[in-house]
């Protein structure tokens, strides 16, 4: 602080801090506490604000446990709550998008870091964050157009005879998945691709001088180092996935249905704001509780994440 | 177990520059053998040719009489050990020695024994659990050599593994890097530009300048008859004049300068033009009177002690320093400052060379 006033001076240091202080506590903190405050009471009619009917209870939340239906889950029936269905495929395809994520940025970064030649490494990075120029909203509707069941894919497909007739892709939960994997791949890749850069190239030299194969230099070697990487790239697709609204509703279909979409619905649809609150609050919790959960199986800590 | 090494015109190009001229070399096998030459001469690429990190462009690489070209790093009999040692550093020191023989799907407890008796051999016992960042310069380096010996290697290259440690760990690693050689009998090819280090640890020496190889002796034969200017200047010092060859006979030959006429041996290659009179300053003797032949009257400039020898330079007339080595036995008259002496050295002591590399 000091340092910055020596530096800039009183006035000029002042105006920082408070502009900081305003964007953190007006446009983060604040709101948040509102909306936490707001999920535990119920939603009324403005006359009854405030009055007898306005105590605090956990009854927003527990509506995730209303309206159950039929799932099957490996060829057996339950039922369950239709809320908390969403709230599970979502963390599920979340971590499907994920791992896709992992499987393709691994590569990727690797030949990036490793073997490309350095001098066309800026050009390379630059040609795979030129899309990032181009709003989400766009980006998702160009795949819902790809992606279409008369659209350029499917004709690709079709004229190089790959398959005999289209394929509906927009069912389910694929084009999500794939609207999804698309949108966040390169939050994965740059930290793995910053963690194997600082690997140095003589230790997978050592391994493959000791005879290590080459799926053993990774697993034993280039996998280990990058470990951080890979959780902070996980975390971050992860989060971003869950919490995602946009791709899930352009690209999803009748069938498919993210929990953000839920609190869409109570917000937009119900008007409920109070509830809209619980299911978002419930979802950043369990979120949160669920990466930590995998953060300590994988045995990765937080400031490993925070490098 | 240990391996000879053939060299047949091996050359390796990089785009248009040469980084390795056709080089013929033969190492035999048990040999602790050294590259010396400055940074740039082509003695790494020589390296990582025979580890199979780089391909040969033309030419042929046998070990124990087999062509490696074109085999993978993993599936040759060599162990590199690398300049920074390249430890893993996530594993701990039994699993860095170890990991060649999990590799090669050796069981645990048999890895662990193995690395234990490695650690006793690189005389560092007790280590076996800690990780490579608890380690000094000097451990670390016994579990690189550790590392790299228990693949069990017919051969062991070795990329000036020392450069990073000080003096008198460098100097102790010396020795015990020529006694772990001597006691597995495997074949080391040893890479440095320390001239010392190589003279000290090799049976024979290849003395190497832009991609060629300059002359492969055993460390007296290099510094005592080194075979160009070269050679005699990157191994050790000298006082170099400036002449021209008269009357050759025999190996030896007058040798004409501004300074007189000396007589020198005359080396093999010494032939044409290009030449020049080459004498070690501890060859050089310093006197109050003319010694019989190829003395040099000089003015003392300067008298340095250096504790085991004395370093002496006298200027010539026309300007030219010459420099005495004299031994310090401790009752070594030292010449004043200022003063009038004579520089001389013994005929069989000076060479006359070509002056720079020889292209063969």
């Amino acid at each position: 602080m000091q340092d910055l006033i020596r530096r800039y001076g009183a006035g000029l240091t002042g105006l920082m801090v408070l502009l900081v202080a305003f964007w953190l506590l007006m446009l983060v903190i604040i709101p948040n506490i509102t909306l936490f405050e707001s999920s535990f009471r119920p939603y009324l009619p403005v006359v009854e604000m405030g009055g007898p009917k306005d105590v605090y209870s956990v009854n927003n939340y527990l509506k995730v446990f209303d309206g159950s239906i039929e799932t099957s889950i490996f060829g057996m029936s339950f039922m369950v709550p239709v809320h908390i269905r969403t709230f599970f495929l979502t963390i599920w395809y979340s971590v499907t998008v994920t791992l896709a994520c992992f499987v393709l940025a691994y590569p990727i970064a690797f030949y990036l870091a490793k073997i490309a030649n350095p001098k066309s490494v800026p050009t390379l990075l630059l040609l795979l964050f030129v899309p990032l120029w181009v709003s989400e909203v766009l980006r998702a509707f160009a795949w819902w157009i790809i992606l279409a069941l008369k659209g350029p894919l499917n004709s690709l497909l079709l004229s190089l005879y790959l398959i005999e007739k289209p394929i509906r892709w927009i069912t389910d939960y694929d084009a999500v998945l794939i609207g999804l994997v698309y949108t966040y791949i390169l939050f994965m890749l740059f930290p793995i691709y910053n963690a194997i850069s600082s690997l140095d190239t003589n230790q997978i030299e050592a391994a493959e001088d000791l005879g290590a194969s080459r799926w053993r230099i990774h697993w034993r070697i280039v996998l280990p180092h990058s470990k951080p990487g890979i959780a902070s790239g996980a975390v971050m697709v992860f989060m971003l996935s869950a919490g995602s609204l946009l791709v899930p509703s352009i690209l999803g279909s009748t069938t498919s249905q993210w929990f953000t979409q839920t609190i869409q619905q109570w917000m937009n649809d119900a008007l409920d704001w109070n509830t809209a609150s619980a299911y978002a609050f419930l979802l950043l919790f369990l979120c949160t509780a669920f990466v930590s959960l995998v953060m300590w199986i994988f045995r990765v800590k937080l400031s490993d994440i925070a490098k | 177990m240990s391996a000879g090494i053939d060299l047949e015109n091996v050359v390796c190009d990089f785009g248009s520059f040469r980084a390795v001229d056709h080089v013929n070399v033969s190492i035999k096998p048990g040999e602790f053998f050294s590259f010396l030459g400055p940074s740039g001469c082509g003695k790494t690429t020589i390296l990582r040719m025979i580890s199979g990190f780089t391909e040969p462009t033309r030419g042929v690489i046998r070990i124990g009489g087999v062509d490696v070209v074109g085999q993978r790093p993993n599936q040759r009999p060599t162990a590199l050990i690398f300049q920074n040692l390249a430890l893993f550093p996530l594993m701990t020191v039994a699993e860095n020695i170890a990991f060649g023989l999990e590799v090669r799907g050796v069981d645990k407890a048999k890895r662990r024994a193995r690395a234990d008796e490695l650690l006793q051999l690189v005389d560092l016992p007790g280590a076996a659990d800690k990780f490579p960042s608890q380690l000094s310069g000097g451990q670390k380096q016994r579990v690189a050599i550790a590392r790299a010996l228990a693949v069990e290697p017919a051969v062991m290259l070795l990329d000036e593994p020392l450069s990073a440690l000080d003096l008198k760990l460098r100097q102790h690693m010396r020795a015990e890097l020529r006694a772990i050689q001597k006691r597995t009998g495997v074949t080391f090819i040893y890479i440095t530009h320390d001239q010392g280090e190589a003279l000290a640890m090799s049976d024979r020496v290849g003395v190497m300048s832009h991609g060629r190889i300059q002359q492969v002796s055993d460390p007296r034969e290099i510094y005592n008859n080194p075979v160009n200017g070269f050679v005699a200047s990157f191994v050790g010092e000298n006082n170099i004049f400036d002449g021209t060859v008269v009357n050759p006979a025999s190996g030896m030959a007058s040798y004409e300068t501004s300074l007189g006429t000396f007589r020198a041996r005359l080396g093999e290659l010494a032939k044409g033009k290009g030449v020049k009179l080459f004498v070690r300053p501890e060859h050089t003797a310093i006197s109050l009177t003319a010694a019989a032949e190829n003395s040099v009257p000089v003015t003392i400039s300067e008298v340095s002690f250096e504790g085991s020898f004395i370093s002496i330079q006298g200027k010539a007339a026309g300007g030219k320093t010459l420099v005495a080595e004299i031994r310090n036995d401790g009752a070594a008259t030292v010449p004043a400052i200022g003063s009038a002496a004579f520089m001389s050295f013994d005929p069989a002591r000076g060479a006359i060379l070509p002056d720079a590399e020889t292209d063969r």
